[in-house]
């Protein structure tokens, strides 16, 4: 009886007390969230780094290029993923699936510049007691001494980069869902292959492709559950998204990276 | 969604087509700039305070021109500004507040 009367109510709503849609307020709660996470590991890291003698400084000239083709790659997406948005609210769905393929293939090179960064590290003795052994790692051996006496370093470096790697990864497979949608299931299972078998198996990526595996399950869960055709709203949404991960770099680039180049 | 999730949307998206191009190929580009700025930095032997204070500064603003323009939060409603910014801004100070003291004592004492 009661439930019938509040049907027979027409809808009223009142006003958006934030001015905008809930997904977008939504998002923001959730950055707002993400940025006190990494704004700890990156107060872990400056803390590791003041109260540690000794702290390395590993990064080689050719290290800070890649970093620096990595932040190109960062600002670029940003911009292509602006233009995504604008070309959704234009309806101009050609134009918006082409810019969210430019923003994926910017997100990508800058995880597989990423990761060769990381495996030449791993390679000259950078390394976790996780990560698994790799042969002739102790002839190579550049930073075997510095992962033996300053393990703050490799321990808050892989941590912080490879969170925001698997934040970047993460943004791809979301930007790839909304550009395609369930034609993206094939594609991310391909990649998730290609990535467990292309890579050595004392690699962390090795074991860490399989995170293309899970997003390809829960994806396609959800695409399932419910199918949709995603407006200007969910662009805009994945945009917000994918612009955070680019502004985490902000910090981590120079704070990371610049302040410890090796300088000759 | 709901009709007046709809009825919203469609006026931030037509706030959205009120933004020119042209600004949003200028602050990729000073991005781009501020980025070059502090790789040239890095190789002037500055001593590491100062480097990072610009350091810092400098991402800062790349920081606020991202969130302004390309997260388009310089032009929502000021309630959502203010909101999302002295949040964030309060919990990071509360981090330092934890952080600082101690990192302070640590220089102080020196590093043996």
């Amino acid at each position: 009886m009661a439930d019938s009367a509040l049907h027979d109510i027409p809808s009223v709503y009142e006003p958006s007390l934030f001015g905008t849609y809930s997904k977008k307020i939504g998002m923001w709660l959730f950055l707002l969230s993400d940025s006190l996470t990494f704004g700890a590991l990156l107060y872990a890291y400056s803390y590791g780094r003041i109260s540690t003698a000794n702290w390395p400084t590993p990064f080689h000239s050719e290290s800070i290029v890649n970093a620096t083709i990595m932040t190109a790659f960062l600002l670029t997406s940003s911009l292509t993923m602006v233009l995504a948005v604008r070309a959704s609210v234009d309806h101009n769905a050609k134009a918006q699936t082409l810019w969210l393929l430019a923003t994926m293939a910017c997100g990508a090179g800058f995880i597989i510049l990423h990761g060769r960064e990381w495996s030449n590290l791993i390679a000259e003795g950078l390394t976790l007691p996780m990560f698994p052994k790799v042969p002739g790692h102790e002839a190579a051996s550049e930073f075997v001494n510095v992962s033996r006496t300053v393990p703050q370093f490799a321990s808050t470096f892989f941590t912080l980069t490879g969170m925001h790697m698997l934040h970047v990864t993460l943004g791809v497979i979301y930007l790839g869902v909304v550009a395609l949608r369930r034609k993206f299931i094939p594609i991310l299972l391909v990649l998730w292959l290609v990535a467990w078998l292309a890579t050595p198996a004392y690699s962390p990526f090795h074991y860490g492709a399989h995170v293309l595996l899970i997003a390809a399950i829960v994806c396609g869960i959800i695409l399932w559950l419910k199918p949709k055709v995603y407006d200007s709203s969910d662009v805009e949404v994945a945009g917000l998204y994918w612009h955070f991960v680019d502004l985490v770099w902000m910090f981590i680039f120079p704070l990371v990276y610049l302040m410890s180049a090796k300088i000759l | 969604m709901e009709p007046d999730q709809i009825a919203i949307a469609e006026r931030v998206a037509e706030q959205h087509r009120h933004h020119k191009k042209a600004l949003f190929f200028w602050v990729w580009g000073a991005l781009l700039v501020m980025t070059a700025i502090e790789v040239y930095l890095t190789y002037q032997n500055m001593e590491p305070v100062k480097m990072l204070t610009i350091l810092m500064g400098l991402s800062l603003i790349k920081a606020a021109l991202i969130i302004g323009f390309f997260m388009h939060l310089k032009y929502e409603v000021s309630r959502m500004k203010w909101l999302t910014m002295c949040s964030v801004v309060a919990c990071l100070i509360l981090m330092t507040i934890f952080f600082f003291p101690d990192a302070r004592r640590i220089i102080e004492l020196g590093v043996k």
